[in-house]
């Protein structure tokens, strides 16, 4: 199952630093986000941009994850060479990220 | 009093000014705050100024003041607005006209100096905080240096009664949270309701991104009306809490799902979100459906405020020159691929020195590089590059263009362009050396 369908995301950039949310559709996704967006899938899905540096910040009070990627957006906004120089499309590409289907927990979706 | 509305109006300086007229004629607000000056804009406002000592105020502030101004001031509405950028006594003056054009009178518009220290941190070591380099080893490449000012200055300017404030550099979310601070007559070491006051500018200062806008993903996340998106308020109640909502009948929707990406954005520790004000705790709020668009805020915390403000200096980083040009139908992706080729081997063949090079297919690799392995019907060739002159600089989109007769067949659609970079770093600067000051104009 892709991190799409258990929730939403948006991305945010200061300096050469990306910042992106996570945020379940409800309970039972959070549970499953939790276990299995671990900082070490998340650079693995973002290895092309070679972070220098992955950050995760659980918020449960609004079953929300903030993932914060150092040193992926070449530069940042005022130099990068990039189309996307702010990285705003970094949090749909996080929502393709696949997660193992050996989840044990129930009543995932949206 | 009991309760405040308060409006956001703009979450960039180019933004719809609809939803900010509506929000003044049917939002029932006391202020409409306008968040224009991002992190680059204020280091090209100050390049406008070097060429013009009266500009280096937002493009829009004419087109923005002309429209709202007349309603703010029938309704009794205060203005508070970062559009100062660069230079907010020349923005004064310029709403001064505008008000003078419109034939408002008794408007007391005052602006706020002083976040502009270029001279101290020419003078003084200083650290930047994204390479640890001294700022010095910039040289004569600064253009500019801007102090992150706090809400005091803009509180200090609302008990002068001003019904326009127009500031420059300040934390964004001061632009909202000074008014509630100064209704409430709260002391503004109380760290926990400072952390309530910036969680409320946090979530209004982006304007249409926490009505639906920045939002829709169809299917999964629809969002109706975004053509005539409406912008937010808030109703803040004297304990802190706030409801997020916007007015009745306009595009967009409010919900704990909207505001909860706002109150994520652009943040990195959710529990030291880093203010002139305050050292701001959002990792407790929650989020409360409190009927239809509406939504209420509450459990933010906050720390100590920093010893040190934030500046953010502009300096010269040289020349991105680009070009583009378009391959459809069979073999397009090939064709594509060896133009970039053919640009990449011109420029090492006319020694044109980039010091730094990007070379993809748009609708195959340049937003996710290396990551799309499916083959589109078109894709757009793109090279960039960073050269220290414009003149080599331009050589990279004319390269792009030759193409047409000289690379492979059936380019089209090509384009070509050329900018000088005005880069931004940062460094911290003690509060005892910045000396805001509040100034006011009459009409």
């Amino acid at each position: 199952m892709k991190v799409r369908e258990l929730a939403h995301a948006r991305t945010g950039d200061k300096g050469n630093i990306s910042n992106i949310s996570v945020i379940a559709f409800d309970a039972a996704g959070y549970a499953r986000l939790h276990a299995q967006l671990t900082v070490e899938r998340l650079a693995r899905h973002f290895a092309s941009l070679a972070p220098e540096r992955v950050e995760r910040y659980d918020l449960p009070t609004i079953r929300a994850f903030n993932f914060v990627l150092h040193g992926v957006l070449a530069g940042g906004v005022t130099r990068s060479l990039a189309l996307d120089a702010h990285g705003k499309c970094l949090g749909s590409y996080m929502l393709e990220l696949e997660l193992p289907d050996d989840w044990a927990g129930s009543g995932c979706g949206r | 009093m009991t309760s405040i509305r308060i409006g956001s109006g703009a979450g960039y300086s180019g933004d719809r000014i609809d939803p900010a007229v509506e929000l003044a004629e049917h939002g029932d607000i006391r202020y409409l705050g306008f968040e224009c000056l991002a992190e680059r804009t204020i280091a090209l406002a100050q390049l406008a100024r070097l060429t013009d000592p009266d500009a280096g105020y937002d493009p829009l502030l004419d087109a923005r003041f002309r429209a709202v101004l007349p309603v703010c001031h029938r309704r009794g509405i205060t203005v508070i607005t970062n559009m100062g950028a660069a230079n907010p006594a020349a923005a004064a003056r310029r709403t001064r006209e505008i008000a003078r054009e419109l034939g408002l009178s008794g408007l007391k518009i005052a602006y706020i100096a002083g976040d502009d220290v270029l001279a101290r941190v020419r003078d003084d070591e200083f650290e930047l905080m994204e390479t640890g380099a001294p700022a010095s080893s910039l040289g004569d490449r600064i253009i500019s240096a801007n102090a992150y000012l706090g809400m005091a200055p803009i509180i200090e300017a609302l008990r002068a009664e001003a019904d326009v404030i127009i500031t420059g550099r300040v934390a964004d979310p001061a632009l909202f949270a000074a008014p509630i601070v100064h209704e409430f007559g709260w002391p503004t070491d109380d760290w926990r309701r400072m952390g309530q006051a910036t969680v409320v500018g946090h979530l209004l200062e982006c304007a249409g991104q926490i009505t639906g806008g920045y939002f829709a993903d169809p299917g999964y996340k629809d969002v109706a009306g975004l053509a005539r998106l409406g912008y937010p308020l808030a109703e803040v109640d004297a304990d802190g809490s706030a409801v997020i909502t916007k007015v009745a009948g306009s595009g967009g929707c409010v919900t704990p799902a909207t505001c909860s990406e706002q109150l994520l954005y652009e943040i990195h520790d959710p529990a030291r979100y880093l203010t002139p004000d305050v050292i701001a705790d959002f990792s407790q709020v929650r989020l409360e459906p409190d009927g239809p668009d509406r939504v209420r805020v509450v459990g933010a915390g906050g720390r100590a405020r920093p010893e040190r403000l934030k500046v953010s200096i502009g300096y010269r980083d040289g020349f991105i020159g680009e070009g583009q040009i378009s391959y459809g139908g069979a073999g397009a992706v090939e064709r594509g691929r060896l133009a970039l080729d053919i640009v990449r081997e011109r420029l090492a063949l006319t020694g044109v020195a980039c010091d730094e090079i990007r070379a993809e297919l748009i609708g195959l690799n340049a937003l996710f590089e290396g990551q799309a392995d499916q083959y589109p019907p078109e894709v757009r060739a793109r090279v960039a590059g960073r050269t220290a002159s414009a003149q080599a600089a331009a050589c990279i989109g004319n390269e792009i263009e030759a193409l047409y007769t000289n690379g492979p067949a059936g380019g089209g659609g090509s384009q070509k362009s050329v900018r000088e970079v005005i880069a931004v770093a940062s460094t911290l600067l003690a509060r005892s050396a910045v000396s805001p000051a509040v100034h006011c104009l009459e009409v």
